[in-house]
């Protein structure tokens, strides 16, 4: 049980927590600005970045396709605020032009070009591949300590850790200004805080949070990680230090349980093999919401 | 190839799927724009993903009662009552909740499709479902279809775009006026549902043509696009619904034209393109009219500055100022006034003095506040009362 666990489930698991914590945590600001289906946005432009990085360099590396999905994310941004202003187009209907549009080229350029051979398709990019990334060195809990086992651990750990730990970084570092920016935009400028540049830092802390995990466990999570754990949690407080500590609780139970019921869940019924973890993260983290819209002390004005 | 796609001669099916598409992008172009209009154009999006539990739970149930699951409309009726709960959903949770309606959109289109996505895990470990190719109905796919589902997709494209126009009125107005609404009898509930239902029917019937990731597409772009052409209601709404067709015509025969040119995708983009000539190139709203018009209120603003100013005899230093002035032939070179800016000059500097005689009338004043510095004061008032103005300016008239 102990090597099984550890090498099978541990690494999944880990990058689950960490991926979903490291969406909650700039999703709360989201939530709370109305800018919620920014991450939607953001998830879905994610595509067309890494398969423009991969025609340009032909590799399936893990640096030149988070640059290009970076670079996607960020001119999605500018376009959809061009739009917004030059058309004076209502911002919602701004951001369903442009992110279904270089979705679509997306998913175009990837039919088009030879990507066959190459781990490289739609339906990964919607709902990667939490269960594939297994620690095959590790022998027991023991490996844990082990450098040389430690070393091939599937890189997308350390790179979903130091995603989460420069989300919370900044989080903290910034945090007086993000608040007061998030409540009362006015008084915030009133003070001096450039507001404006206080709301993009917070869109491109989510965009790095959703390059680093789009590329681990899929868009799917991504979008429901930025909207569900905070959503529940703004349900059960009213002020935003515990709103925060409650979807980082939420993001955790989420990825835990749902990828535990999508490994063993079909096993407990009878069935032979699992079901997506990416998908049951994301309805797990929909059950807890519908609790908090159901139950939680604050779930009305 | 391409000549024979857009005239509908690559075989029955491709042209059953086209006029289906046109039908389909009319009526989502039109629902699109009473959609962008209510400012509820992202509500389509949850929608449209909350169909595919729906759509796998309709194949399982298919399959248990011994059948294999693909038949079209069975799969439709399923991905409607899903989508038919992820909208209930949405407007229980922002109107019973503090959640705001964004936050619930994001939640339920996430929610669903993750659940979705695990059923369609479910299916693949089904005996039966290896082929079942739901897959299919995330981006479209209309290649190698059945006749059947041609002629689903045709009918079903059809309809939607008989309900929307059954529906136009109640629709208009409940968009534009809600009170004049209200007092005919229709209650602005009754109208969001009906807009709703025409959305749940255009996601339903776009699924294998468009897919559902990117059908609300075909509800947002064709909208935001028409909105630049013009500023009234029933015009939005109609160029939306041709944008639409344009956009689903052009996009299902183009994909009929290889294998791997999904039909989705292409949908999107031709509609995409639609868009971005519309920002550019739409009177009115676009932007090159919009710099034109801009353009040419700064050439006025300054050819007035200027003439006022050599009428005053003060020397002009601006350098656009100078540019217009001589390329008018109202100046020389040396920025001296030719006889033509004397008189242009002198017709401009009575002009500014009737407008200050206007402003100090007492019966007439109000009018004065049209005064912008471009408006010339023969296009608001009569002779007579010019004549009037001019009286009391006589004895001051000097050289004017």
């Amino acid at each position: 049980m102990g090597f099984e666990f550890v090498a099978l489930s541990l690494p999944p698991l880990v990058i689950g927590v960490l991926a979903a914590m490291a969406c909650a945590l700039p999703g709360n600001f989201l939530l709370l600005r109305r800018q919620a289906l920014i991450g939607d946005a953001i998830s879905h432009v994610v595509l067309p970045g890494i398969v423009v990085a991969f025609l340009i360099t032909g590799l399936v590396a893990a640096v030149p396709m988070m640059l290009g999905a970076a670079a996607a994310a960020l001119a999605a941004v500018v376009l959809i605020e061009a739009i917004r202003r030059l058309g004076n187009v209502e911002p919602g209907a701004a951001m369903g032009v442009v992110f279904t549009a270089m979705f679509a080229g997306g998913v175009l350029l990837l039919e088009q070009s030879d990507t066959s051979g190459v781990h490289l398709d739609v339906e990964h990019a919607l709902y990667g591949n939490l269960e594939s990334l297994i620690w095959l060195d590790a022998t027991g809990w023991a490996s844990l300590t082990d450098p040389q086992a430690l070393a091939a651990l599937p890189p997308e750990l350390p790179r979903m850790a130091l995603a989460f730990l420069v989300v919370a970084i900044v989080t903290a570092l910034f945090w007086r200004p993000l608040k007061l920016s998030t409540f009362d935009e006015g008084f915030a400028r009133s003070l001096g805080l450039p507001t404006g540049l206080i709301g993009l830092g917070i869109v491109v802390m989510a965009a790095l949070a959703a390059v680093a995990a789009f590329d681990a466990v899929g868009s799917i999570i991504v979008i429901a990680m930025f909207i569900c754990p905070p959503a529940a949690a703004r349900l059960m407080t009213n002020r935003l230090e515990h709103q925060v500590a409650w979807s980082l609780v939420f993001a955790t139970l989420s990825a835990v349980l749902g990828y535990v019921l999508a490994g063993y869940g079909p096993l407990w019924i009878g069935a032979a093999t699992s079901v997506s973890a990416a998908g049951m993260i994301a309805t797990v983290s929909g059950l807890l919401l519908a609790a908090a819209c159901l139950w939680a002390p604050h779930r009305t004005a | 190839m391409l000549a024979d796609a857009l005239f509908l001669q690559l075989g029955y099916n491709a042209a059953l799927v086209a006029l289906g598409a046109t039908a389909l992008g009319i009526a989502a172009g039109a629902v699109g724009a009473f959609l962008y209009l209510r400012k509820r154009s992202l509500v389509s999006d949850a929608i449209s993903h909350a169909t595919l539990p729906g759509l796998a739970l309709a194949f399982i149930v298919m399959v248990l009662l011994g059948s294999d699951g693909r038949f079209l409309p069975g799969l439709l009726a399923g991905s409607a009552l899903s989508a038919w709960l992820g909208l209930w959903l949405v407007s229980w949770m922002s109107h019973r909740t503090r959640l705001a309606e964004d936050a619930a959109i994001g939640a339920v289109l996430s929610v669903f499709f993750g659940f979705g996505i695990v059923l369609l895990t479910v299916i693949q470990s089904l005996p039966a479902g290896r082929q079942a190719g739901l897959e299919g109905f995330l981006l479209g796919s209309t290649a190698g279809m059945l006749r059947s589902d041609a002629l689903t997709i045709a009918a079903g494209g059809l309809v939607v775009l008989a309900l929307t126009y059954a529906l136009r009125r109640p629709l208009l107005m409940g968009a534009f006026d809600p009170v004049h609404a209200r007092m005919m009898g229709v209650a602005t509930r009754q109208v969001d549902l009906m807009l709703m239902t025409l959305v749940m029917a255009v996601t339903v019937v776009g699924l294998k043509v468009v897919g559902l990731i990117l059908i609300v597409a075909l509800l947002i772009i064709p909208a935001v696009a028409a909105r630049f052409w013009s500023d009234q209601a029933e015009r939005v709404v109609l160029i939306s619904g041709a944008l639409g067709g344009l956009s689903g015509y052009t996009g299902a025969a183009l994909s009929a034209t290889a294998p791997d040119l999904p039909t989705g995708p292409i949908i999107v983009l031709v509609a995409f393109g639609l868009f971005a000539t519309s920002l550019l190139v739409a009177p009115g709203r676009g932007l090159l009219a919009t710099a034109l018009r801009h353009r040419q209120v700064q050439q006025r603003v300054h050819l007035r500055q200027g003439l006022l100013a050599l009428a005053h005899g003060q020397p002009i230093y601006e350098g656009l100022t100078r540019r217009i002035l001589r390329r008018q032939g109202l100046t020389r070179p040396d920025g001296v006034a030719t006889r033509d800016g004397r008189a242009a000059a002198s017709r401009a500097l009575r002009d500014e003095n009737r407008w200050q005689a206007l402003r100090r009338t007492e019966h007439l004043s109000e009018l004065a506040t049209r005064d912008d510095g471009l408006t010339r004061i023969e296009d608001v008032l009569t002779s007579d009362q010019i004549a009037t103005l001019d009286a009391t300016l006589a004895p001051q008239k000097g050289g004017a």
